[in-house]
């Protein structure tokens, strides 16, 4: 019990992550790129509640990565599904380019 | 008497016309625009009528007014002041009320002939039901505010049917003219009501009277006031001195409604006010003076403009004028029952002189210039004898009814001391102009060669000739009631007649003047217009300085233009117009718009559509929302404080 990762450790580890995340999205501009840091932003604050409910010893925060893990997973079903779509229909994945709803 | 006699029935019909008309008249076939047109007046004329006929025979004579007041509680309500919407209907506005639906009805059986050609035909009876509305109000109100929305109503009915040919620049102008003048005259028809809510703190006019009764030392002072005030409401309606210039140029309508409104039943609101407020002006000798000098005045100085005047609806108009300052003269004296008698009579001959010219002009495909007429009697046989009958009731002339309203009037203006003595022979005087003038029309458009360009002047339908059969029939016979059983009848409304009872003999007197006077007036214009046309030309050339007077009719307009219209054109101008309106306002505008024009073109960088750059701002606004969350509790462990308090 002694040699415990202190909890700031995860908690700065988490925040990389974040941040990490939140760059990628501004930044890339590839689609798929741009999706993929929205993961890495749920998956940074996941790792928080993780290491605030073992700190705790609450389960509640165990629960709650159970949902966003659920919600990421539903959403990477549709927003590949999404991708895939816009690549067939305009041949190209680049955020910039895909600024028109319609045609 | 406790008959409910729906009253609300007789303006409502009317609106109800207007509505269908004015809404739907454009879609409805004519025959439709026409029934309904014609059955809104003819409905309320039976109500009236039913009305009339069980008042008259059940009882004979009502002493009490009877009320009805809107159901649906009270209509003004705040403080101490409480306005029912509430009619009345007395003898005085029954007679008001036959006047105004029995003409009104007529002149739209004869409207069908004359506008049955025109483009605006449902737009024409839209409005004309319009104004019968009004008009119903108006008479029926039992009190001034409610007689205020009639008294604004008909004016604005008044003002779209003058300039009912809008297209016309010089009908449009008359239209705004009219409605301009009459403001004058409603300012002062508003501070009156002021001044009787401030001194009476009611504006029932029963209530009035009872206070009036209850203090019977209580005259002039701010009574006069108020009559003054009333008058000149009155004097803008009915077109009086100083007021009258709309009334002439009202004539570009149409001449239905030139005899209807311009002649028969709105410009007589004004004696219809004075009578009705007659409790309050005998309480203001003062006031009472005014209104007969400006109504004889009036009388005078309109027939003498109408002695010159070439366009046939012209010279109707000024003998409006004229015969309303009759009416006045005869209120000024306390003759109100007289007034009111004239009223009538002048509504039956006046109506019908109207439509008369409004038949020779329809003959004459729209010529309205006397100069251009001539020789029309066998041409247009109906109408000429329509047209004499109408000539000599108005002449004075027995035993048509002009000369028995005319009498009346004069006799009791002779009655009233000095003043009143003075007055009756300008009355008379005027009796022998209009006859004169009354006699020229008759002469020049009637007799002699055509003068006219048009060789086929053609006779009316039946549509518009049965009104004048109708309307002649009622000249003639109007006057026969005579004034002392219509007095008697009116005498609970408007007071007893001021008349004493020995003076028969001098009524006789009175009367053989008065015919001589009028008979004068016709020998002269005999004299002028038939025995030698080329005598007014000669008499014209021989006194060019007063001819030129009366041709530009004073030069009134004129005065005005110079005194009134232009420094207001000028004030609107240069101080409303370029400096409030451009500099101020224009500066207060521009600045406000240079500010947000400014603003505007800092943000919209912001706005720039690229989805990343919204991101950005949405990562670093969450970033300084956690900054302002929490920076002051990290830096108050390190000792510094903040002006702000975070968690």
């Amino acid at each position: 019990m002694t040699d415990q990762v202190p909890i700031s450790w995860y908690l700065i580890l988490s925040a990389t992550l974040f941040v990490l995340g939140v760059l990628g999205f501004l930044i890339k501009r590839n689609l798929i790129t741009v999706f993929m840091s929205i993961e890495l932003m749920l998956n940074g604050v996941n790792l928080s509640f993780v290491a605030f409910a073992h700190e705790w010893h609450a389960v509640k925060g165990q629960i709650f990565v159970f949902f966003v893990m659920m919600v990421a997973a539903a959403e990477a079903a549709v927003g590949l599904a999404i991708i895939i779509a816009i690549f067939r229909a305009r041949a190209t994945l680049a955020v910039d380019r895909i600024d028109l709803m319609k045609l | 008497m406790n008959a409910h006699l729906h009253l609300w029935l007789i303006p409502l019909l009317p609106f109800a016309g207007f509505l269908i008309n004015g809404l739907f008249g454009r879609r409805l076939p004519k025959p439709l625009v026409t029934t309904i047109a014609l059955l809104a007046p003819l409905g309320a004329l039976a109500v009236v009528a039913s009305a009339f006929f069980s008042v008259f025979v059940n009882s004979g004579s009502i002493s009490l007014a009877y009320t009805e007041t809107c159901p649906f509680g009270p209509w003004i309500s705040a403080g101490t002041l409480h306005v029912d919407f509430s009619f009345v209907l007395d003898q005085l506005s029954l007679v008001m009320l036959l006047v105004v639906t029995g003409v009104g009805f007529l002149i739209h059986i004869y409207s069908v002939g004359y506008m049955t050609d025109d483009e605006g035909y449902a737009r024409y009876f839209s409005y004309l039901n319009l104004f019968l509305f009004f008009m119903t109000v108006l008479v029926l109100a039992g009190n001034t505010l409610v007689m205020f929305i009639g008294w604004e109503g008909v004016g604005l009915a008044s003002y779209l049917l003058i300039g009912f040919w809008f297209t016309k620049d010089s009908a449009a102008n008359a239209g705004k003219k009219a409605f301009i003048v009459n403001r004058v005259g409603d300012f002062g028809f508003l501070i009156a009501m002021f001044l009787l809510l401030a001194n009476f703190g009611t504006l029932t006019f029963s209530e009035i009277a009872a206070r009036l009764a209850a203090h019977p030392a209580w005259a002039g002072g701010v009574l006069t006031w108020i009559a003054l005030c009333l008058m000149l409401g009155a004097a803008g309606k009915s077109a009086q001195l100083p007021l009258y210039i709309w009334l002439p140029d009202a004539m570009e309508g149409p001449t239905p409604v030139s005899a209807l409104i311009h002649a028969a039943t709105m410009v007589t609101a004004g004696v219809y006010l004075v009578a009705r407020m007659h409790f309050l002006f005998d309480r203001a000798p003062i006031a009472l003076s005014v209104v007969a000098i400006i109504g004889a005045a009036t009388a005078l100085f309109a027939a003498t403009m109408a002695l010159v005047q070439t366009d046939i609806k012209r010279v109707l108009a000024y003998s409006t004028i004229s015969q309303l300052g009759y009416m006045f003269l005869g209120c000024g004296v306390a003759a109100y029952s007289a007034a009111i008698f004239h009223l009538m009579t002048h509504a039956f001959f006046k109506a019908l002189l109207f439509l008369a010219a409004g038949s020779v002009i329809h003959g004459l495909g729209g010529e309205q210039d006397m100069r251009k007429m001539g020789g029309l009697r066998k041409k247009l046989p109906i109408t000429f004898l329509t047209m004499t009958v109408g000539v000599v009731a108005i002449g004075g002339i027995p035993p048509l009814a002009g000369f028995f309203s005319k009498d009346a009037i004069l006799f009791a203006a002779f009655q009233q001391g000095t003043l009143g003595k003075a007055l009756y022979f300008v009355g008379l005087v005027t009796a022998a102009l209009t006859a004169f003038y009354m006699f020229r029309l008759w002469y020049l458009t009637f007799t002699g060669e055509s003068r006219s360009h048009d060789a086929h002047p053609h006779e009316s339908p039946w549509s518009m000739l049965g009104p004048l059969v109708i309307l002649a029939l009622l000249s003639i016979v109007g006057g026969w009631v005579g004034i002392e059983r219509f007095a008697a009848y009116l005498a609970p409304a408007t007071g007893p007649r001021p008349v004493d009872a020995g003076s028969s003999q001098l009524e006789i007197i009175f009367t053989i003047v008065a015919v001589v006077v009028a008979a004068l007036g016709w020998f002269v214009a005999d004299l002028f217009y038939r025995q030698k046309p080329s005598r007014p030309a000669k008499l014209a050339a021989a006194m060019p300085g007063p001819y030129n007077l009366l041709v530009h009719k004073y030069y009134v307009d004129e005065f005005y233009g110079a005194v009134i219209v232009k420094p207001l054109l000028a004030v609107s101008t240069y101080v409303l117009g370029w400096v409030v309106d451009n500099a101020i306002l224009g500066g207060l505008a521009w600045l406000i718009g240079g500010i947000a024009t400014f603003a505007g073109a800092l943000l919209q960088r912001w706005q720039s559509g690229n989805l990343r750059s919204y991101a950005a701002w949405l990562a670093a606004g969450a970033a300084a929302l956690l900054l302002f969350l929490f920076a002051p509790s990290i830096l108050a462990s390190h000792g510094i404080s903040t002006f702000w308090k975070g968690w």
